[in-house]
């Protein structure tokens, strides 16, 4: 990737969940480490996220769900990408994901799920490792 | 406390001395000790820093003002705590399942969770439900819903506490209707509803309508409950989530007993006494991992809020100065790593809410960091409540660590701390202008960064995730809620809507209107509305309607 061009990032809670401790963490940790961050606020639907993440020309999704709606909302928003032409765009999860979860999500195009206890800076290594430019 | 005209000396003689070879041979840990909160902790407490300390001004007697060595005379000799789980997933009738299982395990309170869609006040069919139904709770959209989740349970034995905040009028009204059913009457019913909508906009997230007709809600209820519910706590005043947002113990205390302030200073503004609503405000609290800062802030905070009712509020009662708090183990403690640990967590955890003297109390299970606990890890959270209760002996004399030079001291400290950002939040014009402003928000955001930039840089240890860490690979049996339940769970709403009286619905749904436009109190109007089975989500859409929608503010 080219050194000059900023990451451009959209955190998003999809679903009702108010969990945004995580979110709005991860979101500064992004931003200390050079990375426009856009965060979209709570109570998004798959629609609404997808829609932000093209208006805003975004390099990658960081999805947050705490509530266990994960295995609807992930591969909701997956496919909305997809019919928008916009899959190249590097989609993250986080949140209370159960381990057995993660290979369906995998599947249907999340590229990284984040569970409790990660470090910010394996967050923020992995996105630059995989962010298409 | 005590005359100590020598000791300053021999600290002085101490410090220089013995404790100055030690530490040329044998430094100490680190160069300096915080609490988990930020707060300095020095090496020994002395008499010295308790001797301002007045025994009966500032300590008392329990069940005595200022209450900080308990608010029951007897401590936990009379009756322990009440120990109750929160609960409930799926649809009613697989929540009332879960309700006889803890109850025959010999819990002695019910917790209702309800879900998402619930607590913001959509039917299950909304489109924003999809895929919530049932996760984090119970789903809930009519009193038919209600009848089944309380099949078999005698609403005049149990108590009863409910997870409701915008919508809390809404599930009170059904619990109403429920008990009348069962021929119980509301003067009765023991429970509580959260209804503490002003940390939903600074930390949980379910707020609906803004913070005008937010806060009429609540003052409804007051009144309500005044005149007909005298054994009902119309709110629980929460600081648990305030603290899981990642405020410090402090903030904790002192943006929860804003709040407080925020809603005594409403009922008043509203014409009621202080002493008739003041006894029945409960409260919440986390029960972090600071083993003895937490027992100091339990401490503190039932004094301080005994002397912001009684000098602040002028409160006659001394029932009015008395806070009543559950407890709740800090699920954001819980690690996914090597989740056993988790046991131990909690268990010293709630050591602490008891030692600090909590009215009630749930301990979470150890896989929570993973998905909704599975039976067995609830029945071992309920165990260690119980082991607490029955085999330690902590609860057999009242507040134990009085008097501890560092116990008083820290409890000082904190109460102090927290009366300083009240005294900022005054300045701001109170709480609801402060969340306008962000300000609250913006505090407890900058110390959940803080800490956990302390835990990556691994300032502070968690064990089994920046140290001591094993390979592992989790087996654990997830509780699943069956997807299934979303769509009986939609079903059966559209049976009730093809089944009731809708012409009964409709008169009911026109009046509630007609209330809320104007300003007599809803929750009567409410109550006639669940009779006749209108959905949560059309109560709430009216009220949407009339009332509009909390934006929350960019941060």
């Amino acid at each position: 990737m080219s050194s000059s061009k900023k990451i451009r990032v959209l955190m998003a809670k999809p679903g009702l969940d108010g969990h945004d401790r995580g979110v709005k963490i991860v979101a500064r940790a992004l931003r200390d480490a050079g990375m426009e961050v856009i965060y979209t606020g709570l109570r998004q639907t798959p629609e609404m996220v997808v829609r932000a993440a093209i208006d805003e020309g975004v390099h990658c999704i960081g999805l947050s769900i705490l509530s266990g709606a994960h295995n609807a909302l992930f591969p909701k928003i997956m496919e909305l990408l997809k019919a928008e032409g916009a899959d190249d765009i590097l989609v993250t999860g986080g949140g209370i994901i159960p381990e057995d979860d993660i290979p369906d999500l995998k599947k249907a195009g999340i590229s990284e799920i984040f569970g409790p206890g990660t470090p910010l800076d394996d967050i923020v290594e992995y996105i630059k490792a995989n962010v298409k430019l | 406390m005590g005359d100590n005209k020598t000791l300053p000396a021999a600290v002085k003689r101490w410090d220089e001395n013995t404790v100055a070879k030690t530490i040329g041979r044998f430094p100490e840990r680190q160069e300096t000790f915080l609490t988990i909160s930020g707060l300095p902790v020095n090496r020994l407490y002395t008499p010295l820093d308790t001797k301002d300390l007045d025994y009966e001004k500032d300590l008392g007697f329990p069940g005595e003002y200022p209450f900080t060595r308990n608010i029951q005379p007897t401590g936990y000799r009379g009756r322990l705590w009440t120990m109750r789980q929160y609960s409930g997933f799926a649809t009613a009738k697989e929540s009332n399942e879960r309700f006889q299982f803890l109850l025959d395990q010999g819990q002695t309170g019910l917790s209702v969770a309800f879900d998402l869609p619930t607590q913001i006040g959509y039917d299950s069919d909304h489109p924003l439900a999809l895929g919530e139904v049932g996760k984090v709770g119970v789903a809930i959209d009519s009193l038919a819903d209600m009848e089944v989740l309380f099949d078999g349970i005698p609403l005049d034995k149990v108590s009863t506490s409910m997870t409701i905040n915008s919508d809390a009028v809404v599930l009170l009204a059904m619990y109403i209707a429920v008990a009348e059913k069962q021929g119980v009457p509301m003067d009765k019913l023991r429970g509580t509803i959260q209804g503490d909508i002003l940390k939903e906009y600074v930390a949980r997230g379910t707020y609906i309508f803004p913070l005008g007709p937010s806060m009429r809600l609540i003052t409804d209820t007051f009144k309500f409950c005044s005149e007909k519910m005298p054994l009902w706590n119309t709110i629980s005043i929460s600081g648990y989530h305030i603290r899981e947002s990642g405020s410090t113990s402090v903030q904790e205390v002192a943006f929860t007993l804003a709040n407080g302030i925020a809603y005594v200073q409403a009922a008043i503004d509203v014409g009621l006494n202080v002493d008739v609503f003041a006894s029945r405000l409960s409260f919440f609290f986390g029960s972090h991992s600071d083993f003895l800062e937490e027992i100091c802030k339990f401490r503190a905070a039932r004094r301080l809020w005994a002397r912001i009712m009684r000098e602040r509020f002028k409160a006659k009662k001394d029932s009015s100065c008395r806070m009543r708090f559950h407890t709740q183990t800090a699920g954001c403690t819980l690690t996914a790593q090597q989740p056993d640990n988790n046991i131990v967590r909690v268990t010293l955890q709630a050591l602490q809410a008891v030692l600090g003297g909590t009215q009630s109390l749930h301990t979470n299970s150890r896989d929570e960091a993973l998905s909704l606990p599975t039976e067995e890890s609830v029945q071992i959270a309920l165990r260690t409540q119980q082991i607490i209760g029955f085999e330690s002996g902590v609860g057999d004399t009242v507040d134990p660590l009085a008097g501890s030079y560092y116990i008083e001291s820290l409890t000082n400290e904190i109460e102090n701390k927290a009366m300083e950002y009240i005294q900022k939040i005054d300045e701001m014009g109170g709480a609801p202008a402060a969340i306008e402003k962000g300000y609250i928000q913006r505090e407890i955001h900058d110390a959940a960064y803080s800490f956990q930039k302390s835990i990556d840089s691994n300032e502070r240890i968690v064990v089994g995730v920046n140290k001591f860490q094993v390979d592992e690979e989790h087996k654990f049996d997830y509780l699943r809620v069956n997807p299934e339940s979303e769509r009986k769970q939609i079903e059966q709403l559209e049976t009730l809507r093809k089944t009731r009286n809708d012409g009964k619905v409709q008169t009911a749904l026109k009046d509630l209107r007609q209330g809320a436009e104007g300003d007599t109190n809803l929750v009567p109007l409410i109550l006639e509305a669940v009779k006749v089975y209108a959905t949560l989500g059309e109560i709430c859409g009216v009220l949407r309607d009339v009332f509009g929608e909390y934006k929350a503010a960019d941060l």
